[in-house]
């Protein structure tokens, strides 16, 4: 289950207007109350570069981020080290951050990854074209709840798994296994969060489309 | 763009994610996931996987002082590191893996030429060029080989491959990939381990062009 140790203040949902201060999209005001406390924070940074928010994004994530390093076996001091690393990340590339597409955790998750990776191979990893475009249009609240949700899901679904099954899958994801061992592995829970994320990429490329 | 048929599969793009894909097969799927819709969400959903396990993992205190260091270097100015962008038919990894660079052909024999982008114990990632109709020599692989065409398009013993699509080869397969008439096709290839050819000649050169 999700640690609730977190103190979670959802107080100022519904007040904030989140103008994105590079491309001027809003989400609607409605609808971020019922988003988590992470995607609210998360794009209070990215909009209106908040530092009370990052620092309730540090506290949520700081923990998770060391244990979840110290795990593939890093001492302390350089998870830490780390830590910082992709905590700085997030502030200074909040702009990246497309909730329409995957979870915070998801974004942080591929930040930390990819870290973690370069440290050990001193050279920047082969990262995918960004999407992001100059789109004017507003972000779609429904779509991003419709995320949080699926990924809600998932984690049921993992929660739900075999012990064994579970530590198959955290192994995988820690990268603890090769790709012919993860192909080798049943079947990961990803049905409906793919066609969720779909939906949100499909919409991204028919705005870029009519851009282009 | 024709639809792309020929993906890369999810096993891969979940040690992609991880982080554990070697090198030269990272930079071919990072490529493709840059061509693709359908795999740069299926990407997105093993990046929800791996958020979902961080977002449960169980937290360790961090140190009292790393908070309030992190929040004063917030405002510190920051180096980026350089981002590429496509260029041509080549996605922005693929520029990356150039270093910003035009691809120096290097002649390989029969019109083919190649550009070795990088290459490590983990194996070696190239781009190709295949004159109009030209086969590549028979080969089959010691390990496992991904091929994304980047421009024209190729056929062999396992299908027709055009834009975006990636073949997979591993060790039980002996091919003969053939470039289209149309147009010279251009690939992006990582193998993990050296080729076999059936001839003597490639085989003799092999040395000489790290193949």
């Amino acid at each position: 289950m999700p640690s609730l140790d977190i103190p979670r203040d959802r107080s100022n949902a519904s007040l904030i207007r989140y103008d994105r201060f590079r491309q001027g999209k809003t989400v609607a005001e409605t609808k971020t109350a019922q988003m988590t406390p992470e995607t609210i924070w998360m794009l209070a940074v990215r909009d209106q570069r908040d530092k009370q928010a990052f620092s309730h994004l540090f506290d949520h994530f700081a923990p998770r981020l060391k244990g979840f390093v110290m795990r593939g076996g890093t001492s302390a001091g350089q998870a830490e080290e780390i830590v910082q690393d992709v905590m700085l990340t997030v502030w200074r590339k909040a702009a990246l951050f497309d909730p329409e597409r995957a979870q915070v955790s998801a974004w942080i998750y591929q930040i930390t990854r990819n870290r973690q990776i370069d440290v050990a191979r001193k050279e920047n990893r082969p990262i995918p074209e960004e999407l992001r475009d100059a789109s004017e249009c507003e972000e779609d609240a429904s779509q991003i709840v419709g995320v949080e949700q699926e990924a809600a899901q998932l984690r049921e679904a993992l929660n739900n798994l075999t012990t064994d099954q579970r530590a198959v899958i955290e192994q995988a994801y820690l990268g603890e296994l090769s790709h012919s061992e993860i192909s080798k592995s049943t079947g990961l829970p990803l049905g409906t969060i793919k066609s969720r994320i779909r939906l949100g990429l499909n919409r991204l490329r028919q705005e870029l489309k009519g851009l282009r | 763009m024709s639809a792309i048929k020929h993906h890369i599969p999810d096993g891969m793009l979940a040690a992609y994610a991880a982080g554990t894909l070697p090198h030269a097969f990272s930079v071919v799927v990072a490529t493709h996931v840059s061509m693709c819709a359908e795999c740069r969400s299926a990407l997105h959903a093993h990046q929800s996987v791996g958020g979902v396990i961080l977002d449960d993992t169980p937290g360790i205190s961090v140190s009292g002082h790393l908070r309030g260091q992190t929040m004063a270097l917030l405002d510190e100015p920051f180096r980026p590191a350089p981002t590429y962008e496509r260029r041509g038919i080549y996605p922005a990894p693929v520029i990356a893996a150039l270093g910003g660079k035009e691809p120096e052909w290097k002649r390989l024999g029969m019109g083919v030429r190649q550009k070795i982008l990088s290459a490590d114990d983990s194996g070696i990632v190239r781009l190709l060029h295949i004159p109009p109709g030209q086969a590549v020599p028979d080969h089959s692989h010691n390990g496992l080989e991904l091929t994304l065409v980047l421009q024209g398009s190729f056929h062999d013993e396992l299908g027709s491959f055009g834009v975006g699509d990636v073949e997979i080869g591993d060790e039980d397969i002996e091919h003969t990939p053939t470039a289209d008439t149309e147009m010279p096709c251009i690939c992006l290839a990582a193998t993990d381990a050296p080729l076999r050819f059936r001839a003597l000649m490639p085989r003799l050169l092999q040395p000489l062009f790290r193949i």
